[in-house]
């Protein structure tokens, strides 16, 4: 075996950088960092951090992608930084780049305000069918009406879907991917009464139909959501609501 | 929070679009089989297969003219949508110019397709 020193492995990483008070705008800085084959391009990060340049600006905390703060265009693609590793790239340089289709707030930390906002919208909470008083006791479930919902529960607010999404590229007023998960989860949820009020939200002109069946989202979401197939489910929803409004009196939004 | 916006129409367009691709879909490379290879070249099918008095009798029946009317209808539709939509992926958003030529070329010819096929008579 060879002598650990001397395996000693380099990467050259390569970081988008911006910083508004001194930057007219982002710009590449090409940084080299040692690494060993168990580390993430976000622990890469990290050493430039510690090591070469205290101003890196990134959003992390789990470090094992749980938490979604840690989106980031690796090689052109939405990755979380934390669940890509740096040995994947070597001996060749890794692109890292602040989340694509995001105003950038500071290198590659984006405003994701945008996403608060349409959460907010949809009332990602039960929002119980019959409520039950403490003495009735919990709202029970079937393994089978859970299953109905469980993936789309898996999603982790990362938004790489908004950035592999070329209709949100185009037109950030479009509800999106992850957004449709999420609403999808509660609707479909046989605890939850609160689908006609989400309804609004996919019907609107900044709802479901913005979508062009591209599929990128659900490729490159990290917890297996498939937030497309959400949309899908709701474009044919949406489309039974728009008609169907008609003959059943009491059918949804006008 | 803001709140919803307006009821979208997309509906309309988008299950015309649904209906013209499941048909194309369906029927659509037998159609181009028959109509641009099978019967030109005299390949499989009689050589009459689509001459005109019997596909006069096929457009004056009623099953032969819903048969028509579908498939150039809602291929039109599905067409119009398409291209409306790859318009703005590729950068030209023409916004109701582009809307009114891609549908109002679908309607026109869904117009025209039902013009003729009720012209030729039962
Ligand atoms: S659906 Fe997937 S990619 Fe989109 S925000 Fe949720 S976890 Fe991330
Ligand atoms: S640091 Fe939490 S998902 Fe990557």
């Amino acid at each position: 075996m060879a002598d650990v020193a001397e395996t000693r492995k380099f990467i050259e990483i390569e970081v988008l950088r911006y910083r508004p008070e001194q930057d007219s705008e982002p710009f590449l800085q090409i940084f080299e960092v040692p690494f060993t084959d168990d580390m993430s391009v976000l622990q890469g990060l990290q050493y430039i951090k510690d090591y070469l340049d205290g101003s890196l600006s990134f959003r992390w905390s789990c470090r094992m992608a749980i938490c979604g703060s840690c989106g980031m265009m690796i090689d052109g693609k939405p990755r979380l930084s934390c669940k890509t590793f740096l040995r994947d790239f070597h001996p060749g340089r890794v692109r890292v780049e602040a989340l694509a289709h995001f105003p950038i707030e500071r290198d590659l930390v984006i405003v994701m305000d945008d996403f608060i906002d349409k959460l907010e919208s949809i009332k990602p909470y039960i929002i119980a069918k019959e409520p039950r008083t403490l003495e009735q006791g919990e709202y029970l479930q079937t393994p089978a009406e859970r299953d109905v919902y469980e993936q789309f529960s898996s999603c982790i607010n990362c938004l790489l879907c908004y950035a592999a999404c070329p209709q949100y590229g185009l037109n950030p007023e479009f509800v999106g991917p992850g957004i449709m998960a999420l609403l999808h989860r509660y609707n479909v949820d046989s605890r939850d009464g609160g689908a006609a009020q989400r309804m609004d939200v996919v019907n609107a002109e900044e709802g479901v139909f913005n979508c062009t069946a591209v599929g990128y989202c659900s490729e490159v979401c990290p917890k297996h959501v498939d937030p497309a197939n959400a949309v899908n489910q709701n474009k044919t929803l949406s489309a039974k609501d728009y008609f169907l409004r008609f003959v059943t009196p009491k059918g949804g939004a006008r | 929070m803001k709140p919803a916006g307006k009821r979208s129409n997309a509906p309309i367009f988008w299950s015309l679009f649904g209906a013209g691709g499941m048909l194309a879909a369906l029927i659509g490379p037998m159609l181009v089989f028959i109509t641009g290879i099978a019967v030109p070249l005299g390949l499989v099918l009689p050589a009459d297969a689509m001459s005109y008095p019997r596909m006069l009798a096929f457009a004056q029946h009623w099953i032969g003219k819903g048969f028509l009317f579908a498939v150039v209808a809602l291929f039109l539709w599905h067409a119009g949508h398409r291209i409306y939509h790859s318009l703005h992926d590729i950068g030209i958003h023409a916004g109701m110019g582009a809307r009114l030529a891609c549908y109002g070329l679908a309607m026109l010819g869904t117009v025209l397709a039902a013009w003729w096929l009720l012209a030729i008579g039962f």
